[in-house]
C-alpha cells in the first residue's frame, strides 16, 4: 500500500445544505497534502468525516489499507481549527488527560510531555492553569498534545493561526521533522505561501466539489503559460519593444530592478522555446534578467476558483 | 477504547476542585446551621419574654378564667374606672388592657374590649376569645343547671387504630413518618437535579465556548463524554451532599452544645411531636418503633436508589443536551423553559395532591409520566405501592431515559461543534436527521 489514507466518493449533506459532494482522495504515505478551498467550501467536514467525528452520508475511508474503525483515532492526530484547553485546568494534567485518551498510559505520556516540553523549553509552564497563558503559548501546547502520541497520520487545520513568525517557524520544522519520521501530514490552510513551501500534493475543494488534485509541481507545470519575466537595457526602449511584439505576445511586466528601460512579460508562441527568446532578445538588446513566470500556489488557487 | 473512567474522573476532579464548589460545600452548612441557630435562638427569646396584661373585670365573673402562665401575666385592675385602668396599664408598659363592662351573662359578650399601644398579635387576641368562651359557657351551663362534672366525665377521645386487610397496623404519627421519608426523598431529588444539572449545562457550554470540544471529540465519542460529564458531576454532586449532611449535623451538635440552643425548635419537629402528643404518648411511641419497622424498609431503599438515579439522569441528559445546544448560559432560558415545568408540576402533584391523596387518580397517573415519576413515586412509595406498579413505573422510566439520552446525545454531537447562531426548536429537530 502507497496511501495511508483514502477517501472514496464521500459525500454529505447538513438538512437541505450539501457540505460534500463525491469528493475522494488518496495520500501518499510520508507526503505533506494540502487540502486548500475558500471558506465553507468543506474542508473542515472532510477532516471531521476523516476524525470520525461526523459520519458520511456516502462514501468510505479507508486508513492504511483497512476501513476506518473507532480504535484508529490513536493513529491520528488531529489539531481543528476550533481548538481551545479547559481554561481553569493545571497546564501537565490537561496535556496528560488528553494524551491519555489517544491511548498512551500514564507513564508513557509523562515521559513524552517532558520530552516535548524540554525540546521547547516550556517545562515552567506544567503547573500554571490554562488561562494564565498566552494565545501562541497554548498553541504549543495543543501542537505537542497533537503530536505526543506519534501517530502515523498528522491533520493539522490552519496551525499557523496565533502564532508569531518565530513560533510558526518553529511548528513548520517541527513538522517537517515529523514527516522525516515517517508520518503523513495533511494541512488545511488560506496561507498558500506555507503551501508553497510544505506541501507536495494538494486537493481544492470549492462548493462541496473537489476541483484540483494533483502533484503540487505537476499542476504548476500545467498551470505554466510558457511565459518569461524579462528586463532589458536598450538606447532606444521604444522600438526594442515594437521589435519583440512583432514576434512574441508582450505585456508589461512589474518587477524591482535597479537599471532595466524595459521589463516584459513574453509568452512563447507554439514550438518556440526559452532559447529561441534568449537568442533574439540577445541580438537585440543587453539581458539583466530572465526568469520563468512560474504560476504561484495563490495564483492556481483564485484561477480554480473563479473558473469555477 | 473505553474512556469512560478516565472522563468521569477528570470532570469529577474538576468539579471538586473548583474554588466557588468548595466554599460552597462548606459555607453553606454553616450557612444553614447559622440561619437556624438564630431562627431557634430569636424564638427562645421571644418565648421568654413575658407579656404583660392588665384586667379590669367589672362584671367579677370572668377573672378566674385568666391564671398566669410563664408568658403572659394577668394583672387585675379591679375596682379602677376604664380611663385610670388605660393609664394605669400603659404607664406599666402593661402589653393592653382587657376590659369587661358590668353586664348580665347574656349581654357581655359583645362588650368586651382590648386596648393596646400596638395593634395586639393574632393568637394572643384568639386565646383571650377561647379563653373568654370557654368561661361564659361554663357559666351558662351553670346557670342552666347542668352539672359541669359530668360533662367534663363525658369528654371522650378517640383515637381510630388503623390496619389495613393484611392486618399492618398504622397510625398517625405512622403516616406523618411516611410523609416525612417521601416528602424527604422527593425534595432531595428536585434539589439534585437543578443544582447538579445546571452544573452540567454549564460544563458542556464551558466545553464549547473554550474550543476544547472537538480535540476530545476526535478522541471519544460525544455520548462518553457525555455520559462522562453526568456521572463525574453527579459523583462531586453526591460527594458534595455527603459533606453537608455531616457537617450540618456536626454544627447542629456543636451549635446546641456549646450556645445551648435548641436546634430542635423547629416547625417540622414540632409537628412531629404534636402528631405523637396528640394522643396517649407512650403506647403511641411503641406504635411507632413498630412503625418504623413495618415500613418496607428494603423496598424504600432500592426504590429510592433506582427511582432517584433513573429520574436525575433523564433530567441531567436533557440538561447535556441544552448546553451543547447554545453558545452562552443566557440563550439557555428558551430550552430550559419546558424542563423547569416538566420538574416543577412533578414537584407540586408530589407534594400536594400525592402527599394528600397518594392513591388518588391523579398521583397514580403522574406516577407512571417518566418526567415526573421519580418525585411523585418517591413520595408515593412509603404509603404502600404495589411492586408490580413500582416496577412498571420504573420500566416507563428507564425506557424514556433510554430514549431521551438518545435524543438528547443526538443534539449534543450535533449541537457542540455548532458555534454563532443561536437554534431553534425546529434546529434541535433537523438535527436528530443529521
Amino acid at each position: 500500500m502507497n496511501n495511508i489514507l483514502e477517501a472514496k466518493n464521500i459525500s454529505k449533506k447538513f438538512g437541505e445544505f450539501q457540505a460534500l459532494s463525491d469528493v475522494s482522495i488518496q495520500i501518499k504515505k510520508h507526503s505533506i497534502f494540502g487540502l486548500l478551498g475558500p471558506n465553507g467550501a468543506g474542508k473542515t467536514t472532510l477532516l471531521r468525516i476523516i476524525n470520525q467525528i461526523t459520519m458520511p452520508d456516502n462514501g468510505q475511508v479507508i486508513l492504511d489499507g483497512k476501513p476506518l474503525s473507532p480504535d484508529d483515532i490513536r493513529y491520528i492526530g488531529y489539531l481543528p481549527e476550533e481548538r481551545g484547553l479547559y481554561k481553569s485546568m493545571k497546564v501537565g494534567e490537561q496535556a496528560l488527560y488528553l494524551a491519555q485518551l489517544k491511548g498512551l498510559s500514564y507513564g508513557e505520556a509523562k515521559k513524552r510531555l517532558n520530552y516535548w516540553f524540554d525540546k521547547f523549553e516550556i517545562g515552567d509552564w506544567w503547573g500554571k492553569k490554562v488561562q494564565e497563558l498566552s494565545k501562541g503559548m497554548a498553541q504549543k501546547i495543543q501542537f505537542i498534545v497533537t503530536v505526543l502520541h506519534q501517530p502515523k497520520l498528522l491533520i493539522f487545520d490552519e496551525p499557523f493561526s496565533g502564532f508569531d513568525p518565530i513560533n510558526a517557524n518553529l511548528i513548520k520544522d517541527q513538522i517537517l521533522q515529523l514527516r522525516a519520521e515517517g508520518a503523513t501530514v495533511i494541512f488545511s490552510t488560506h496561507r498558500m505561501e506555507s503551501v508553497e513551501e510544505l506541501c507536495d500534493h494538494i486537493a481544492l475543494i470549492h462548493q462541496s466539489k473537489k476541483i484540483l488534485d494533483g502533484n503540487l509541481n505537476d499542476i504548476k507545470r500545467n498551470h505554466k503559460t510558457n511565459t518569461f519575466e524579462v528586463g532589458l537595457s536598450s538606447t532606444n526602449s521604444a522600438h526594442l519593444k515594437r521589435q519583440i511584439s512583432s514576434r512574441f505576445d508582450v505585456s508589461l511586466a512589474d518587477f524591482k530592478s535597479l537599471e532595466d528601460d524595459l521589463k516584459l512579460n513574453i509568452q512563447l508562441g507554439a514550438g518556440d522555446t526559452p532559447n529561441d527568446l534568449l537568442a533574439f532578445l540577445n541580438t537585440n538588446a543587453q539581458i539583466n534578467h530572465f526568469v520563468e513566470v512560474i504560476p504561484t500556489a495563490n495564483d492556481i488557487f483564485i484561477q480554480t476558483v473563479k473558473n469555477n | 477504547m473505553n474512556h469512560l473512567p478516565l472522563i468521569i474522573k477528570r470532570e469529577y476532579l474538576a468539579k471538586v476542585k473548583n474554588k466557588s464548589f468548595i466554599l460552597m460545600t462548606f459555607l453553606s452548612p454553616l450557612f444553614i446551621v447559622a440561619l437556624l441557630s438564630l431562627i431557634a435562638y430569636l424564638t427562645s427569646v421571644n418565648n421568654e419574654k413575658v407579656r404583660t396584661i392588665s384586667v379590669l373585670d367589672e362584671s367579677g365573673i370572668l377573672s378566674e378564667a385568666f391564671i398566669s402562665s410563664d408568658q403572659i401575666l394577668y394583672e387585675s385592675l379591679n375596682g379602677m374606672d376604664l380611663e385610670d385602668a388605660k393609664t394605669t396599664s400603659n404607664s406599666n408598659k402593661a402589653y393592653g388592657l382587657l376590659h369587661v363592662p358590668d353586664l348580665a351573662l347574656e349581654d357581655v359578650s359583645e362588650k368586651i374590649k382590648f386596648y393596646s399601644k400596638e395593634s395586639p398579635s393574632l393568637s394572643l387576641i384568639s386565646s383571650l376569645e377561647s379563653k373568654i368562651e370557654k368561661r361564659i359557657g361554663e357559666l351558662k351551663l351553670k346557670k342552666m343547671g347542668v352539672d359541669l362534672s359530668k360533662i367534663s366525665a363525658s369528654k371522650t377521645y378517640v383515637n381510630i387504630n388503623q390496619e389495613d386487610f393484611e392486618g399492618v397496623k398504622t397510625s398517625k404519627a405512622g403516616s406523618f413518618l411516611k410523609l416525612i421519608f417521601g416528602a424527604a426523598a422527593g425534595y432531595l431529588l428536585f434539589m439534585f437535579i437543578i443544582i447538579y444539572g445546571n452544573l452540567i449545562m454549564r460544563s458542556v457550554i464551558e466545553e464549547k465556548s473554550s474550543r476544547i470540544i472537538e480535540v476530545i471529540i476526535s478522541s471519544v465519542k460525544p455520548i462518553q463524554l457525555m455520559l462522562g460529564k453526568i456521572f463525574g458531576t453527579s459523583l462531586a454532586g453526591i460527594t458534595q451532599f455527603a459533606i453537608w449532611v455531616i457537617l450540618i449535623a456536626i454544627l447542629s451538635f456543636a451549635a446546641s452544645n456549646f450556645f445551648g440552643i435548641d436546634l430542635s425548635a423547629n416547625p417540622q419537629q414540632e409537628m412531629m411531636t404534636a402528631a405523637v402528643s396528640d394522643v396517649n404518648a407512650n403506647s403511641e411511641l411503641q406504635a411507632l418503633i413498630a412503625e418504623l419497622h413495618s415500613l418496607p424498609l428494603i423496598n424504600l431503599i432500592v426504590a429510592f436508589v433506582l427511582f432517584f438515579v433513573g429520574g436525575y439522569l433523564l433530567y441531567s441528559s436533557l440538561y447535556a443536551a441544552i448546553g451543547a445546544a447554545v453558545d452562552n448560559e443566557t440563550d439557555t432560558q428558551q430550552f430550559l423553559m419546558p424542563v423547569v415545568i416538566l420538574l416543577v408540576v412533578g414537584f407540586y402533584v408530589g407534594f400536594f395532591t400525592a402527599l394528600e391523596d397518594p392513591h388518588g387518580t391523579i398521583s397514580v397517573v403522574f406516577s407512571y409520566i417518566p418526567f415526573t415519576s421519580p418525585i411523585v413515586m418517591l413520595i408515593r412509595i412509603p404509603f404502600g405501592v404495589p411492586i408490580w406498579e413500582q416496577i412498571l413505573s420504573l420500566s416507563v422510566l428507564i425506557f424514556s431515559f433510554l430514549v431521551t439520552v438518545w435524543i438528547a446525545a443526538k443534539i449534543y454531537r450535533v449541537g457542540i461543534l455548532m458555534h454563532g447562531k443561536k437554534p431553534s426548536y425546529k434546529d434541535l429537530i433537523k438535527w436528530l436527521k443529521y
